[in-house]
Protein backbone atom coordinates (compact mmCIF):
# COMPACT_ATOMS: atom_id res chain seq x y z
CA UNK A 1 0.00 0.00 0.00
CA UNK A 2 3.06 2.20 -0.19
CA UNK A 3 2.16 5.70 -1.41
CA UNK A 4 -1.46 4.69 -1.94
CA UNK A 5 -3.98 7.28 -0.81
CA UNK A 6 -7.06 6.25 1.13
CA UNK A 7 -9.95 8.39 -0.06
CA UNK A 8 -12.68 5.78 0.05
CA UNK A 9 -12.70 2.30 1.62
CA UNK A 10 -13.15 0.84 -1.86
CA UNK A 11 -9.71 2.17 -2.85
CA UNK A 12 -8.31 -0.88 -1.05
CA UNK A 13 -9.13 -4.46 -1.95
CA UNK A 14 -10.59 -6.74 0.68
CA UNK A 15 -7.16 -8.37 1.09
CA UNK A 16 -5.58 -4.97 1.65
CA UNK A 17 -8.24 -4.03 4.19
CA UNK A 18 -7.59 -7.28 6.10
CA UNK A 19 -3.85 -6.60 5.96
CA UNK A 20 -4.43 -3.21 7.61
CA UNK A 21 -6.54 -4.86 10.32
CA UNK A 22 -3.87 -7.49 10.97
CA UNK A 23 -1.20 -4.84 11.14
CA UNK A 24 -3.38 -2.84 13.55
CA UNK A 25 -3.43 -5.90 15.82
CA UNK A 26 0.39 -5.92 15.77
CA UNK A 27 0.49 -2.25 16.75
CA UNK A 28 -1.98 -2.88 19.54
CA UNK A 29 0.47 -5.39 21.03
CA UNK A 30 3.40 -3.03 20.59
CA UNK A 31 2.22 0.55 20.02
CA UNK A 32 5.39 2.54 20.77
CA UNK A 33 7.79 2.14 17.88
CA UNK A 34 10.13 4.72 16.42
CA UNK A 35 9.45 3.67 12.84
CA UNK A 36 8.25 7.07 11.58
CA UNK A 37 11.08 9.04 13.17
CA UNK A 38 12.15 10.40 9.81
CA UNK A 39 8.68 11.29 8.57
CA UNK A 40 6.48 14.34 8.72
CA UNK A 41 2.70 13.88 8.86
CA UNK A 42 0.52 16.87 7.90
CA UNK A 43 -2.77 17.01 9.73
CA UNK A 44 -5.09 19.44 7.90
CA UNK A 45 -8.44 19.89 9.59
CA UNK A 46 -10.43 22.38 7.53
CA UNK A 47 -13.24 21.83 10.01
CA UNK A 48 -12.77 20.92 13.64
CA UNK A 49 -13.07 17.27 14.63
CA UNK A 50 -11.08 16.99 17.81
CA UNK A 51 -11.71 13.29 18.32
CA UNK A 52 -10.54 12.21 14.87
CA UNK A 53 -7.64 14.66 14.85
CA UNK A 54 -6.30 13.54 18.22
CA UNK A 55 -6.59 9.90 17.20
CA UNK A 56 -4.53 10.49 14.06
CA UNK A 57 -2.01 12.70 15.82
CA UNK A 58 -1.65 10.21 18.65
CA UNK A 59 -1.07 7.42 16.11
CA UNK A 60 1.60 9.50 14.38
CA UNK A 61 3.20 10.59 17.68
CA UNK A 62 3.38 7.04 19.08
CA UNK A 63 5.35 6.05 15.99
CA UNK A 64 7.63 9.11 16.50
CA UNK A 65 6.53 11.05 13.42
CA UNK A 66 6.67 14.85 13.40
CA UNK A 67 3.27 16.48 12.97
CA UNK A 68 2.49 19.77 11.23
CA UNK A 69 -0.90 21.25 10.37
CA UNK A 70 -3.93 23.10 11.65
CA UNK A 71 -7.06 22.17 13.56
CA UNK A 72 -9.52 24.53 11.90
CA UNK A 73 -9.62 26.57 8.73
CA UNK A 74 -9.78 29.92 10.53
CA UNK A 75 -6.27 29.47 11.91
CA UNK A 76 -4.75 28.91 8.49
CA UNK A 77 -4.22 30.66 5.16
CA UNK A 78 -7.55 29.14 4.08
CA UNK A 79 -9.28 31.93 5.96
CA UNK A 80 -7.42 34.36 3.69
CA UNK A 81 -9.06 32.76 0.68
CA UNK A 82 -6.35 30.34 -0.42
CA UNK A 83 -7.67 27.61 -2.70
CA UNK A 84 -7.64 23.99 -1.56
CA UNK A 85 -5.25 23.18 -4.40
CA UNK A 86 -2.73 25.80 -3.27
CA UNK A 87 -2.94 24.68 0.36
CA UNK A 88 -2.41 21.04 -0.61
CA UNK A 89 0.49 21.82 -2.94
CA UNK A 90 2.16 24.00 -0.32
CA UNK A 91 1.75 21.50 2.50
CA UNK A 92 3.02 18.72 0.22
CA UNK A 93 6.36 20.54 0.26
CA UNK A 94 6.56 20.17 4.02
CA UNK A 95 5.28 16.64 4.59
CA UNK A 96 5.36 13.02 3.48
CA UNK A 97 1.65 12.35 3.86
CA UNK A 98 -1.47 14.47 4.39
CA UNK A 99 -4.32 13.57 6.71
CA UNK A 100 -7.23 15.76 5.69
CA UNK A 101 -10.66 16.58 7.07
CA UNK A 102 -12.77 18.93 4.94
CA UNK A 103 -16.46 19.93 4.99
CA UNK A 104 -16.98 19.58 1.22
CA UNK A 105 -17.87 16.26 -0.37
CA UNK A 106 -15.33 14.99 -2.85
CA UNK A 107 -12.59 17.27 -1.46
CA UNK A 108 -10.38 14.30 -0.56
CA UNK A 109 -10.52 12.88 -4.08
CA UNK A 110 -9.67 16.29 -5.50
CA UNK A 111 -6.81 16.77 -3.01
CA UNK A 112 -5.48 13.36 -4.02
CA UNK A 113 -5.47 14.42 -7.68
CA UNK A 114 -3.41 17.53 -7.02
CA UNK A 115 -1.12 16.30 -4.24
CA UNK A 116 2.25 14.71 -4.99
CA UNK A 117 2.09 12.99 -1.57
CA UNK A 118 -0.51 10.41 -0.44
CA UNK A 119 -3.73 11.58 1.22
CA UNK A 120 -5.70 9.92 4.01
CA UNK A 121 -9.30 11.08 4.04
CA UNK A 122 -10.32 11.84 7.61
CA UNK A 123 -13.83 12.74 6.51
CA UNK A 124 -15.09 14.78 3.53
CA UNK A 125 -18.49 16.18 4.38
CA UNK A 126 -21.18 13.51 4.42
CA UNK A 127 -19.27 11.50 1.82
CA UNK A 128 -16.59 9.16 3.17
CA UNK A 129 -14.72 8.53 6.39
CA UNK A 130 -12.81 5.32 5.61
CA UNK A 131 -10.70 5.18 8.77
CA UNK A 132 -13.91 5.07 10.84
CA UNK A 133 -15.05 2.10 8.75
CA UNK A 134 -11.72 0.33 9.23
CA UNK A 135 -11.74 0.87 12.98
CA UNK A 136 -15.31 -0.45 13.14
CA UNK A 137 -14.23 -3.53 11.18
CA UNK A 138 -11.24 -3.94 13.47
CA UNK A 139 -13.50 -3.75 16.54
CA UNK A 140 -15.81 -6.40 15.10
CA UNK A 141 -12.94 -8.68 14.13
CA UNK A 142 -11.27 -8.28 17.48
CA UNK A 143 -14.36 -9.00 19.58
CA UNK A 144 -15.80 -11.76 17.39
CA UNK A 145 -12.57 -13.30 16.12
CA UNK A 146 -13.87 -13.10 12.56
CA UNK A 147 -15.77 -10.92 10.09
CA UNK A 148 -17.71 -13.71 8.44
CA UNK A 149 -21.05 -15.25 9.43
CA UNK A 150 -22.10 -12.55 11.86
CA UNK A 151 -25.45 -11.04 12.77
CA UNK A 152 -25.05 -7.30 12.97
CA UNK A 153 -27.71 -4.82 14.08
CA UNK A 154 -27.66 -1.12 13.25
CA UNK A 155 -29.88 1.03 15.43
CA UNK A 156 -31.05 4.65 15.10
CA UNK A 157 -30.63 7.05 12.19
CA UNK A 158 -29.84 4.71 9.31
CA UNK A 159 -30.86 7.23 6.66
CA UNK A 160 -28.35 10.04 7.11
CA UNK A 161 -25.55 8.22 8.92
CA UNK A 162 -22.49 8.11 6.67
CA UNK A 163 -20.80 5.83 9.21
CA UNK A 164 -23.58 3.27 8.91
CA UNK A 165 -23.69 3.32 5.09
CA UNK A 166 -19.94 2.82 4.76
CA UNK A 167 -19.82 0.04 7.33
CA UNK A 168 -22.79 -1.79 5.79
CA UNK A 169 -21.13 -1.60 2.37
CA UNK A 170 -17.82 -2.85 3.80
CA UNK A 171 -19.53 -5.72 5.65
CA UNK A 172 -21.17 -6.79 2.39
CA UNK A 173 -17.71 -8.14 1.49
CA UNK A 174 -18.31 -10.77 4.18
CA UNK A 175 -21.15 -13.10 4.94
CA UNK A 176 -23.29 -10.85 7.12
CA UNK A 177 -26.94 -10.86 8.19
CA UNK A 178 -28.11 -7.30 8.76
CA UNK A 179 -30.73 -6.26 11.31
CA UNK A 180 -31.83 -2.69 10.65
CA UNK A 181 -33.64 -0.93 13.48
CA UNK A 182 -34.89 2.60 12.84
CA UNK A 183 -37.93 4.87 12.84
CA UNK A 184 -39.81 4.63 9.56
CA UNK A 185 -38.55 8.08 8.51
CA UNK A 186 -34.93 7.11 9.02
CA UNK A 187 -34.67 3.76 7.26
CA UNK A 188 -31.53 2.72 5.44
CA UNK A 189 -31.53 4.24 1.90
CA UNK A 190 -32.63 1.88 -0.83
CA UNK A 191 -29.29 2.00 -2.69
CA UNK A 192 -27.55 0.60 0.39
CA UNK A 193 -30.20 -2.11 0.78
CA UNK A 194 -29.81 -2.91 -2.91
CA UNK A 195 -26.08 -3.33 -2.30
CA UNK A 196 -26.88 -5.88 0.43
CA UNK A 197 -29.14 -7.80 -1.96
CA UNK A 198 -26.64 -7.59 -4.83
CA UNK A 199 -24.14 -9.34 -2.59
CA UNK A 200 -26.66 -12.07 -1.70
CA UNK A 201 -26.94 -11.14 1.95
CA UNK A 202 -30.12 -10.83 3.99
CA UNK A 203 -31.49 -7.88 5.91
CA UNK A 204 -34.42 -7.54 8.28
CA UNK A 205 -36.02 -4.22 9.17
CA UNK A 206 -37.50 -3.35 12.56
CA UNK A 207 -38.86 -0.34 14.35
CA UNK A 208 -38.07 -1.75 17.79
CA UNK A 209 -34.79 -2.81 19.27
CA UNK A 210 -35.89 -5.36 21.90
CA UNK A 211 -36.49 -8.39 19.73
CA UNK A 212 -33.19 -7.87 17.91
CA UNK A 213 -30.87 -7.85 20.91
CA UNK A 214 -30.82 -11.65 21.56
CA UNK A 215 -30.22 -12.35 17.85
CA UNK A 216 -27.05 -10.41 17.20
CA UNK A 217 -23.29 -10.45 17.68
CA UNK A 218 -22.88 -6.69 17.27
CA UNK A 219 -25.31 -3.93 18.23
CA UNK A 220 -24.17 -0.77 16.43
CA UNK A 221 -25.89 2.24 17.99
CA UNK A 222 -26.18 5.68 16.39
CA UNK A 223 -27.62 8.99 17.44
CA UNK A 224 -31.01 10.20 16.27
CA UNK A 225 -31.03 13.95 15.71
CA UNK A 226 -34.18 15.93 16.24
CA UNK A 227 -33.57 18.06 13.14
CA UNK A 228 -33.86 14.98 10.91
CA UNK A 229 -37.61 14.84 11.57
CA UNK A 230 -40.03 16.91 9.53
CA UNK A 231 -42.47 16.69 12.42
CA UNK A 232 -41.00 17.40 15.90
CA UNK A 233 -43.93 15.59 17.53
CA UNK A 234 -42.90 12.44 15.70
CA UNK A 235 -39.39 12.82 17.13
CA UNK A 236 -40.76 13.12 20.66
CA UNK A 237 -42.89 10.05 20.06
CA UNK A 238 -40.09 7.74 18.87
CA UNK A 239 -36.93 9.02 20.56
CA UNK A 240 -37.11 6.87 23.69
CA UNK A 241 -37.53 3.69 21.67
CA UNK A 242 -33.93 3.97 20.50
CA UNK A 243 -32.23 4.36 23.85
CA UNK A 244 -30.30 1.31 25.03
CA UNK A 245 -30.65 0.54 28.74
CA UNK A 246 -28.83 -2.05 30.84
CA UNK A 247 -32.00 -4.09 31.51
CA UNK A 248 -32.43 -4.65 27.77
CA UNK A 249 -29.16 -6.59 27.61
CA UNK A 250 -30.39 -9.43 29.89
CA UNK A 251 -30.93 -11.81 26.96
CA UNK A 252 -27.94 -10.70 24.91
CA UNK A 253 -25.44 -13.29 23.68
CA UNK A 254 -22.22 -13.63 25.68
CA UNK A 255 -20.13 -12.53 22.73
CA UNK A 256 -22.39 -9.58 21.89
CA UNK A 257 -20.76 -6.13 21.88
CA UNK A 258 -22.30 -2.68 21.71
CA UNK A 259 -20.53 -0.29 19.35
CA UNK A 260 -21.09 3.45 18.79
CA UNK A 261 -19.04 5.90 16.67
CA UNK A 262 -19.17 8.50 19.51
CA UNK A 263 -19.88 11.08 20.65
CA UNK A 264 -23.07 9.77 22.18
CA UNK A 265 -25.77 11.97 23.63
CA UNK A 266 -28.28 9.81 25.47
CA UNK A 267 -28.85 6.87 23.12
CA UNK A 268 -26.80 4.57 25.34
CA UNK A 269 -27.71 4.89 29.00
CA UNK A 270 -24.60 5.35 31.13
CA UNK A 271 -25.51 2.22 33.16
CA UNK A 272 -24.57 0.21 30.07
CA UNK A 273 -20.97 1.47 30.31
CA UNK A 274 -20.00 -1.07 32.97
CA UNK A 275 -21.66 -4.04 31.28
CA UNK A 276 -19.52 -6.70 29.57
CA UNK A 277 -21.23 -5.75 26.30
CA UNK A 278 -20.06 -2.12 26.29
CA UNK A 279 -17.25 -1.73 23.80
CA UNK A 280 -17.54 1.83 22.45
CA UNK A 281 -14.62 3.34 24.37
CA UNK A 282 -12.33 0.49 23.37
CA UNK A 283 -13.66 0.97 19.83
CA UNK A 284 -12.40 4.58 19.86
CA UNK A 285 -9.04 3.39 21.17
CA UNK A 286 -8.85 0.87 18.32
CA UNK A 287 -8.95 3.83 15.94
CA UNK A 288 -5.42 4.74 16.98
CA UNK A 289 -4.05 1.28 16.08
CA UNK A 290 -5.81 1.26 12.72
CA UNK A 291 -4.43 4.73 11.93
CA UNK A 292 -0.92 3.58 12.94
CA UNK A 293 -1.29 0.67 10.53
CA UNK A 294 -2.38 3.02 7.74
CA UNK A 295 0.38 5.59 8.29
CA UNK A 296 3.05 2.88 8.46
CA UNK A 297 1.75 1.03 5.38
CA UNK A 298 1.31 4.10 3.20
CA UNK A 299 4.68 5.52 4.23
CA UNK A 300 6.17 2.14 3.35
CA UNK A 301 7.94 1.39 6.63
CA UNK A 302 6.29 -1.98 7.28
CA UNK B 1 -42.65 18.21 -47.74
CA UNK B 2 -39.72 18.03 -45.35
CA UNK B 3 -37.59 19.93 -47.89
CA UNK B 4 -39.95 22.87 -47.90
CA UNK B 5 -40.18 23.16 -44.12
CA UNK B 6 -36.39 23.18 -43.88
CA UNK B 7 -36.53 26.34 -45.92
CA UNK B 8 -38.40 28.16 -43.19
CA UNK B 9 -34.97 28.90 -41.86
CA UNK B 10 -32.54 29.66 -44.60
CA UNK B 11 -30.29 27.07 -46.15
CA UNK B 12 -26.59 27.49 -45.48
CA UNK B 13 -23.67 27.14 -47.81
CA UNK B 14 -21.18 25.57 -45.43
CA UNK B 15 -21.63 24.56 -41.84
CA UNK B 16 -23.65 22.38 -39.54
CA UNK B 17 -27.36 21.90 -39.08
CA UNK B 18 -28.47 20.42 -35.79
CA UNK B 19 -31.92 19.06 -36.50
CA UNK B 20 -34.63 17.29 -34.51
CA UNK B 21 -33.79 19.03 -31.24
CA UNK B 22 -36.63 18.78 -28.70
CA UNK B 23 -38.03 22.28 -29.04
CA UNK B 24 -37.56 23.15 -25.36
CA UNK B 25 -33.86 22.21 -25.51
CA UNK B 26 -32.78 24.59 -28.28
CA UNK B 27 -31.45 27.26 -25.94
CA UNK B 28 -29.67 24.67 -23.82
CA UNK B 29 -27.91 23.35 -26.93
CA UNK B 30 -26.92 26.88 -27.94
CA UNK B 31 -25.45 27.39 -24.50
CA UNK B 32 -23.70 24.00 -24.37
CA UNK B 33 -21.90 24.63 -27.61
CA UNK B 34 -21.16 28.25 -26.58
CA UNK B 35 -22.95 29.44 -29.73
CA UNK B 36 -24.20 32.45 -27.78
CA UNK B 37 -20.65 33.78 -27.67
CA UNK B 38 -19.25 32.79 -31.07
CA UNK B 39 -18.82 34.93 -34.19
CA UNK B 40 -20.37 32.53 -36.70
CA UNK B 41 -23.67 33.30 -38.35
CA UNK B 42 -26.35 31.33 -36.56
CA UNK B 43 -29.98 30.72 -37.38
CA UNK B 44 -32.29 28.86 -35.12
CA UNK B 45 -35.92 27.92 -34.92
CA UNK B 46 -38.22 26.49 -32.31
CA UNK B 47 -41.71 24.98 -32.47
CA UNK B 48 -41.26 23.89 -36.07
CA UNK B 49 -43.45 21.09 -37.34
CA UNK B 50 -41.87 17.68 -37.41
CA UNK B 51 -43.40 14.55 -38.87
CA UNK B 52 -41.55 12.38 -36.40
CA UNK B 53 -41.73 14.40 -33.17
CA UNK B 54 -44.62 16.85 -33.52
CA UNK B 55 -42.61 19.96 -32.68
CA UNK B 56 -38.91 20.35 -33.07
CA UNK B 57 -36.13 22.84 -32.91
CA UNK B 58 -33.30 23.42 -35.34
CA UNK B 59 -29.99 25.28 -35.25
CA UNK B 60 -27.87 26.17 -38.25
CA UNK B 61 -24.29 27.31 -37.75
CA UNK B 62 -22.39 28.66 -40.72
CA UNK B 63 -18.77 27.72 -41.33
CA UNK B 64 -18.47 25.56 -38.28
CA UNK B 65 -18.10 21.79 -37.87
CA UNK B 66 -18.24 20.14 -34.48
CA UNK B 67 -15.90 17.42 -33.32
CA UNK B 68 -17.76 14.29 -32.18
CA UNK B 69 -17.00 15.03 -28.51
CA UNK B 70 -18.82 18.35 -28.70
CA UNK B 71 -21.58 16.88 -30.78
CA UNK B 72 -22.19 14.14 -28.27
CA UNK B 73 -22.59 16.69 -25.47
CA UNK B 74 -25.82 17.61 -27.20
CA UNK B 75 -27.12 14.09 -26.66
CA UNK B 76 -27.46 14.83 -22.94
CA UNK B 77 -30.32 17.28 -23.55
CA UNK B 78 -31.30 16.38 -27.11
CA UNK B 79 -30.92 12.62 -27.59
CA UNK B 80 -33.02 12.75 -30.79
CA UNK B 81 -30.82 15.35 -32.47
CA UNK B 82 -29.25 14.78 -35.87
CA UNK B 83 -26.03 16.47 -36.92
CA UNK B 84 -25.95 17.38 -40.59
CA UNK B 85 -22.81 18.73 -42.18
CA UNK B 86 -23.25 20.88 -45.25
CA UNK B 87 -20.60 21.70 -47.76
CA UNK B 88 -21.41 23.79 -50.77
CA UNK B 89 -25.16 23.51 -50.06
CA UNK B 90 -24.91 19.69 -50.14
CA UNK B 91 -25.33 17.33 -47.22
CA UNK B 92 -21.95 15.66 -46.81
CA UNK B 93 -22.55 13.89 -43.50
CA UNK B 94 -25.54 13.07 -41.39
CA UNK B 95 -25.52 11.26 -38.10
CA UNK B 96 -27.37 10.86 -34.83
CA UNK B 97 -25.83 12.01 -31.58
CA UNK B 98 -24.64 9.40 -29.10
CA UNK B 99 -24.73 9.68 -25.33
CA UNK B 100 -21.07 9.61 -24.25
CA UNK B 101 -19.57 7.33 -21.57
CA UNK B 102 -18.20 10.28 -19.65
CA UNK B 103 -18.92 13.97 -19.42
CA UNK B 104 -16.30 16.49 -18.47
CA UNK B 105 -16.30 20.15 -17.61
CA UNK B 106 -19.58 21.64 -18.74
CA UNK B 107 -22.23 20.10 -16.46
CA UNK B 108 -22.47 21.21 -12.81
CA UNK B 109 -22.76 18.66 -9.98
CA UNK B 110 -26.21 18.70 -8.41
CA UNK B 111 -24.77 18.37 -4.89
CA UNK B 112 -24.52 21.89 -3.40
CA UNK B 113 -21.87 20.64 -0.96
CA UNK B 114 -19.69 19.10 -3.69
CA UNK B 115 -16.14 20.44 -3.83
CA UNK B 116 -16.65 21.26 -7.54
CA UNK B 117 -19.24 23.87 -6.55
CA UNK B 118 -16.89 25.58 -4.09
CA UNK B 119 -13.45 25.52 -5.67
CA UNK B 120 -12.30 26.02 -9.22
CA UNK B 121 -12.46 22.30 -10.05
CA UNK B 122 -13.27 20.90 -13.49
CA UNK B 123 -16.19 18.47 -13.17
CA UNK B 124 -15.91 14.87 -14.33
CA UNK B 125 -18.86 12.50 -14.55
CA UNK B 126 -19.38 8.90 -15.54
CA UNK B 127 -22.62 8.26 -17.42
CA UNK B 128 -24.15 5.50 -15.28
CA UNK B 129 -27.50 5.38 -17.07
CA UNK B 130 -27.70 6.19 -20.76
CA UNK B 131 -31.43 5.66 -21.03
CA UNK B 132 -32.49 8.12 -18.35
CA UNK B 133 -29.21 10.06 -18.63
CA UNK B 134 -27.74 9.93 -15.15
CA UNK B 135 -24.27 11.20 -14.37
CA UNK B 136 -22.16 10.22 -11.35
CA UNK B 137 -19.72 12.83 -10.03
CA UNK B 138 -16.13 11.63 -9.79
CA UNK B 139 -15.65 13.62 -6.59
CA UNK B 140 -18.73 13.39 -4.36
CA UNK B 141 -20.19 10.34 -6.21
CA UNK B 142 -23.68 11.87 -6.18
CA UNK B 143 -25.88 11.32 -9.20
CA UNK B 144 -27.00 14.23 -11.34
CA UNK B 145 -30.06 13.39 -13.43
CA UNK B 146 -31.16 14.99 -16.66
CA UNK B 147 -33.83 17.15 -15.03
CA UNK B 148 -31.22 18.71 -12.77
CA UNK B 149 -28.69 19.61 -15.45
CA UNK B 150 -27.25 23.06 -15.15
CA UNK B 151 -24.29 24.08 -17.21
CA UNK B 152 -21.10 25.75 -16.12
ZN1 LIG C 1 -20.10 16.22 -7.02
Amino acid sequence: MKNRSLVSISDYTIEEQIKILELAAEFEKNPRQKILENHVVASLFFEPSTRTRLSFESAAAQLSAKIVGFSEASSSSVSKGETLKDTILTVSNYSDIIVMRHPREGSAKYADEVAPVPIINAGDGAHQHPTQTLLDMYSIMKTQGKLDNLNIAFVGDLKYGRTVHSLVMALCQFNTTFHLVSPTELKLPSYVKQHIKDNNHTYHQYTEMNEVIPLVDILYMTRIQKERFADPIEYERVKDAYILRLSMLADARDNMKVLHPLPRVNEIDKDVDDSPQAYYFQQAKNGVFVRMALLASILGVV
Amino acid sequence: MEERKELKVNAIENGTVIDHIPTQSVFQVIHMLSLNVCDNQILFGTNLDSQKYGKKGIIKVSNRFFDPRDANKIALVAPTATIIEIRNYKVTKKKNVLIPDSVDEFVKCVNPNCITNHEDVVTHFTVIDKKDVKLQCRYCEKTTAKDNFTFK
